[in-house]
């Protein structure tokens, strides 16, 4: 067993090894330009980013001539929001999204509300989900687009995806799914799920970094799009932009594997996270899931430790790399809004931890990982004045911490 | 985040972790910070005569908070209360190294020093006007 040990794979994922070795040939051998028409360097490339399309295609439901390429998701969430909002600026100027989206889309969506645009932000439940009635009591005669995160990021909650789709092409609203983190772990069918848009990211799903695309609807309804990257004329006028042949050969296979691999991948996913959970709550106590527990993804695990911060949790686990809430994590010194938005409470939201299991992770590795959490979490309580108050049966929430003591 | 080789070394050997009594006389204990933000210290010291003679704290914070209070309990085991209260949190913040972004970690640190001393020195003056009564009490009988 190899340290550091990897438990962060909502944040990254590591190349697999069929997907780079497709990727090779791409780089100095079959290096052409994807667009040069006039000779077999470039239709090599063509041929490449072709099959590429045909591998996303399959994964989602979708046609080869639906896929948009991009450089990522966040891309792609730029493209679809501000791309559909000014294509029907006519029809309405209202999109309806959630608190608990990817900043990629709220600050996309602040950006549209500076130019003109007004943006519903639906509240959560408490455990991050979106539900169908909210995004329907949402719905205005002026609502062009409906954008919502299929998987959470921060906490694995899994939105009705199916539900909100429907109510949408019921009342003619574009419905865009940021499917980021649900290809690869849950199924998905821009048909069955009533999708219109759909973006989605190699890097996350065992493919390079940088190359991702946008799915766009060609009938019923035939979505249309203002380019954001203007040149060339690429993707269908879409995006401009020479393609990154082998990024996009890269994406093809990831998203193949992800097909062909899909039930295995995730079996094997939760059957570590449950394990890791059951010991985390049977060796701990003051311990909170945040995500919904049943409606999640089978690969994440979002947990509070009451009364021990993050970051400082981190620090302690040095040999496991993962994630956190807290304000101490961020650049900004601010939590993170979607604990913020669930109402997790600050204090929460501040000692909260994701874990994020592999298809490399092992049970050894998921065992020391718990060790060492455990440990940790034991020490630093040593350590908190505020696991010594409740031991000592204070209630915190009456503690009046403008005093001076 | 790269933490200093100070830091680390608070982190993982923290001088002073504990508590001492706060009903004592010569206790003083201050608690700062709240947990919404992410970080709470609580400081405590036991004075004798005009000398802090022991030093104790518990943090529930990050580890350039943890290793903060760590410190400024090191420091002020042996130093006057008065010479306690000229602790800055920039000498804290030169010592660990600490990045821009977690100097008000540091702040927090001095914050606790100096509440531990200020509930110290009421806690004497509360103590010295209750005998003063008590003297005067038995003056009038």
């Amino acid at each position: 067993m190899k340290l550091p040990i990897y438990l962060d794979h909502q944040a990254t994922t590591p190349v697999d090894p069929r997907v780079l070795e497709a990727m090779l040939p791409y780089f100095s051998e079959k290096f052409g330009n994807a667009a040069s028409r006039s000779h077999s360097f470039g239709w090599a490339g063509e041929e490449a980013v072709e099959k590429a399309r045909r591998q996303v295609g399959a994964l989602i439901g979708a046609s080869p001539k639906e896929i948009v390429l991009t450089s990522g998701s966040t891309e792609a969430i730029n493209l679809a929001l501000k791309g559909a909002a000014e294509m029907y600026a006519s029809k309405g100027r209202h999109i309806v999204t959630s608190q608990v989206e990817h900043k990629a889309v709220l600050d996309t969506c602040k950006h549209l509300e500076k130019l003109g645009w007004e943006v519903t932000y639906l509240k959560p439940s408490r455990t991050g989900l979106v539900s169908a009635e909210s995004v329907a009591a949402a719905l205005r005669d002026d609502t062009v687009l409906v954008a919502l995160i299929w998987a959470n990021n921060e906490i694995g909650t899994l939105n009705p995806v199916r539900a909100i789709g429907e109510l949408c092409h019921a009342k003619g609203v574009l419905f865009f799914a940021d499917a980021t983190q649900a290809v690869g772990k849950v199924p998905v069918d821009v048909e069955a799920d009533h999708v219109d848009l759909l973006c989605l990211s190699a890097h996350k799903i065992y493919g390079p970094k940088g190359v991702g695309c946008l799915y766009v609807r060609r009938r019923n309804p035939r979505v249309r799009l203002v380019a954001q990257m203007d040149g060339g004329g690429h993707e269908r006028g879409m995006r401009s932009g020479t393609l990154n042949v082998p990024g996009v050969v890269g994406l093809g296979k990831a998203c193949e594997l992800c097909r062909t691999d899909l039930e295995q991948d995730a079996a094997h996913a939760r059957a570590l996270r449950d394990h890791f959970e059951r010991r985390i709550f049977a060796e701990l106590d003051h311990v909170h899931l945040n995500g919904d527990p049943q409606q999640r993804l089978p690969n994440c695990s979002n947990v509070s430790f009451n009364y021990v911060e993050g970051e400082s949790l981190i620090m302690g686990i040095k040999d496991v790399a993962v994630s956190s809430g807290s304000a101490c994590t961020s650049a900004s010194l601010e939590p993170s809004h979607v604990l913020r938005a669930c109402e997790v409470g600050d204090e929460l939201a501040h000692s909260s931890i994701r874990f994020g299991f592999g298809r490399s992770t092992t049970q050894e590795e998921v065992d020391y990982a718990a060790d060492d959490v455990i440990a940790s979490v034991k020490r630093l309580r040593e350590l908190s004045p505020l696991y010594e108050m409740v031991q000592e049966g204070i209630d915190l929430s009456t503690v009046d911490w403008s005093a001076d003591h | 985040m790269a933490y200093s080789d100070k830091v680390l070394d608070h982190y993982n050997n923290p001088r002073n972790v504990g508590s001492l009594d706060k009903g004592r006389q010569n206790v003083g204990t201050g608690v700062v910070g709240a947990p919404e933000c992410g970080d709470v210290m609580k400081l405590q010291i036991e004075v004798e005569g005009d000398r802090i003679v022991d030093a104790k704290f518990k943090t529930f914070g990050c580890g350039s908070a943890i290793a903060s209070s760590s410190l400024a309990t090191e420091w002020i085991k042996g130093r006057t209360v008065d010479e306690a209260l000229e602790i800055s949190n920039t000498e804290i913040v030169q010592e660990l190294s600490l990045p821009p972004v977690k100097i008000h970690c540091s702040v927090l640190a001095e914050d606790a020093i100096k509440s531990a001393i200020s509930d110290y020195k009421s806690k004497q003056a509360a103590g010295a006007a209750q005998e003063r009564r008590q003297g005067q009490e038995q003056g009038a009988r």
